[in-house]
């Protein structure tokens, strides 16, 4: 009998970065489609300039540090995505290609590439266009085409405001879920959202805790503080950035308790940040404040190895 | 902004998370960079500077009230407070070197430099021009250090995870911990107009 | 340690090869909190040369004469000293850059740098090498300011020295004159100037095997 002598891992899948990633562009589908659908060519432009700038961005880093190529495990295309669907669709091209020339360049490859980011690029780099360009980043234009409209567009075409937030009472929960309402790119169709999520969820490559705790979350304290939970779920950033953002494998905890305790964290800072802060939105910063903490989670909330000895301090 | 305005938890708030010292004042920037790259001795450093700063906001308060400003010698200020803040860290070296041996020894060198921490000598003149009380500059020092620990432990946690990353050779160290503090800078904007 | 029977060497220590803000890593705090604009570098910058200067002279001239023991609380008094003149004439002749430096110009008394140099070099050394020492580390400190001041009032205003430099077509990168945006200019400078470094030393090193070979 013919024994094959090989070193471990004996079993593998076929998992990989790019599977992964591939996975995710699946369910960004939905989402991607249905803003295009509803804000029309220029969205579909900026999501273009956005990821084409991602993928440019490491490829020129990695050439020039001399290090391997990896734009093949199609991570920057995420990125590049999900920072466009983070963008309204009234921006100016070089505000994709600013953002994610950053957040490639900045906050991934400079850290050590893929893996070695704390904080989600994507959002750094929607915060830091927020920050420096105030003006640009919120206006936001109503939809050219609504699905199943219930309300009359109005003769204007672009709203300089944050998002339905500050407008909330004017919509019906139909127009918040299907995505007739002025907001970023992505973050409008709860809908397509939802069908990610699912998708993702039947693939295995993310975890329910972390998005439905966080949505949850920011309902319970949105209904603490007086306001209407489901719309607070809702309305902005919440299900876009539960369900794409906050799993991000690099800048999230590994373990279980690390993760509800990060996920409650950042719906708390949402609710916090909406009701008294200076910005409408909160869930930006409240990823981007969790992801400092997530370090110190994944080092507190590590499991002991069967069969070890606590260490005596 | 005052205590009695706002009461103390959002006193805390705008003096920890709001006006944070590194992220916001820029003050304590050293040891930040320094001490961060190990959670234990930048948790220790944390809590000495806690203690120094509540200590030297009440001292510097007393001096400044009831010596200098009677005499009017109100220009001479920081003299005074830096020599405060020098009497009072070897004085708690004294102190610690006595009854916490073991701390003592784990802060080691960190101890003497927080004479040199900006935040200190930063906090006690803050509150002198925010024109605190007595009960308010203690606060405001306290609170103060305990946002310097916060951002410092954040760090250290956040160091130590990178600490085997492949990051280019000519930024390992204070160039990519510069940028850190200026990313977590960024979210701490969230932080912005929770105290009115 | 520079040669001690050059001036020239000891000021260009002071301004490149051990500059504070870029290769000793002192005085950060200054150097990201008052760098807004170039113009508030400057006035920093001559501020702290002049304590510098002041400093290192005066501890150079009683080196001989201040107990081991009590070097540090001596040299603190000494800075302080210079400080408070500073402050005193800035707030009379330019009220302008005495408000817009607010508390960062009491603050000079704990800048790592003069404390630094005074216990490594002026505690030391004669009191014309301490003075050079004093200014070369004080005009590498202001022109370090400048650099990291300039980039940030350039990307984040568009002027140089308060001098529109771009043109009426460029939108300002507001977060450049904020906080994050001075660490992040801040630590990318020093990276690249690191990089630099680097490489001149490779290069230099290469040239030497070579010439060995």
């Amino acid at each position: 009998m013919k024994l094959r002598v090989a070193a471990a891992p004996h079993l593998v899948t076929r998992e990989s970065t790019r599977m992964l990633m591939l996975d995710v562009l699946i369910a960004l589908l939905p989402t991607t489609a249905a803003g295009i659908y509803l804000f029309g060519l220029r969205a579909a432009w900026v999501l273009c300039a956005s990821v084409v700038a991602a993928v440019v961005s490491e490829f020129l880093w990695q050439k020039l540090m001399k290090r391997p190529v990896r734009v093949g495990d199609l991570s920057a295309v995420v990125t590049g995505l999900i920072l466009g669907l983070n963008l309204p669709s009234t921006v100016p091209l070089w505000i994709p290609v600013l953002g994610s020339a950053m957040a490639i360049i900045l906050v991934k490859e400079l850290f050590g590439g893929i893996g070695h980011n704390f904080m989600n690029p994507a959002m750094f780099a929607r915060a830091f266009l927020l920050a420096s360009f105030p003006a640009r980043m919120i206006v936001f234009a109503l939809p050219e085409r609504l699905l199943g409209a219930s309300q009359a567009l109005s003769g204007v075409d672009a709203v300089a405001s944050a998002t339905p937030l500050v407008m909330q009472g004017n919509w019906s929960y139909m127009d918040l879920l299907l995505g007739n309402i002025p907001g970023t790119i992505g973050e409008v169709s709860k809908i397509a959202i939802l069908i990610g999520f699912l998708y993702l969820l039947f693939v295995g490559t993310i975890r329910w805790e972390i998005p439905v705790l966080f949505a949850g979350s920011t309902a319970l304290l949105s209904w603490i503080v007086g306001a209407d939970p489901l719309a607070a779920v809702l309305s902005g950033g919440v299900l876009f950035g539960a369900v794409f953002m906050a799993t991000d494998y690099a800048t999230s905890p590994v373990y279980t308790a690390g993760k509800c305790i990060y996920a409650i964290g950042c719906g708390i800072m949402v609710v916090v940040i909406r009701q008294y802060g200076n910005y409408p939105e909160g869930v930006t910063f409240a990823i981007l404040l969790m992801n400092c903490v997530t370090p110190l989670l994944d080092r507190f909330t590590v499991r002991r190895v069967y069969g070890t000895v606590k260490k005596h301090a | 902004m005052r205590l009695n305005d706002v009461g103390i938890f959002l006193f805390f708030v705008n003096c920890a998370l709001v006006n944070n010292f590194i992220f916001s004042r820029f003050l304590g920037n050293c040891p930040y960079l320094g001490v961060s790259n190990k959670l234990s001795t930048a948790t220790g450093m944390g809590i000495a500077v806690t203690f120094v700063m509540g200590l030297s906001s009440l001292f510097a308060y007393i001096v400044y009230t009831y010596l200098l400003v009677p005499l009017e010698l109100q220009y001479l200020e920081t003299i005074a407070f830096i020599l405060i803040i020098a009497a009072l860290v070897q004085f708690v070296e004294m102190f610690m070197k006595k009854s916490l041996p073991a701390l003592y020894s784990a802060l080691g060198i960190y101890l003497p430099l927080i004479t040199t921490n900006c935040a200190v000598l930063g906090v006690t003149l803050v509150n002198i021009k925010a024109g605190y009380n007595m009960i308010e500059s203690v606060l405001s020092g306290v609170f103060g250090a305990l946002g310097f620990l916060l951002a410092i432990v954040l760090m250290a946690g956040i160091r130590e995870r990178i600490e085997h990353s492949d990051i280019p050779e000519a930024f390992k160290g204070f160039p990519i911990c510069l940028i850190i503090a200026g990313m977590m800078s960024l979210a701490f904007f969230g932080f912005q107009g929770l105290v009115k | 340690m520079p040669k001690k029977n050059s001036m020239r060497s000891i000021f260009l220590n002071g301004v490149l090869t051990e500059n504070p803000t870029f290769r000793l890593v002192l005085g950060t705090c200054p150097a990201i909190a008052v760098t807004t604009n170039a113009m508030n570098g400057v006035g920093m910058g001559i501020a702290t040369t002049f304590v510098l200067l002041g400093s290192n002279i005066v501890i150079s001239m009683l080196r001989n004469f201040i107990p081991n023991k009590v070097r540090i609380p001596a040299f603190v008094v000494v800075i302080c000293t210079f400080v408070t003149i500073i402050q005193l004439m800035m707030q009379a002749f330019v009220p302008a850059l005495y408000d817009a430096l607010g508390i960062f110009l009491p603050l000079i008394v704990v800048n790592c740098i003069i404390l630094a140099r005074a216990e490594a070099f002026a505690c030391k050394n004669g009191v014309l090498a301490s003075a050079v020492d004093g200014l070369g580390m004080g005009v590498g400190f202001t022109l370090a300011l400048i650099l990291i001041g300039g980039i940030r009032e350039v990307l984040g205003a568009g002027t140089f020295l308060g001098m529109n430099v771009l043109g009426a077509g460029f939108e300002p990168v507001l977060l450049m004159i904020l906080p994050p945006g001075g660490f992040i200019v801040y630590g990318l400078a020093l990276g690249i100037i690191n990089a630099i470094g680097n490489r001149r030393s490779k290069v230099t090193a290469a040239g030497k095997e070579g010439v060995q070979a």
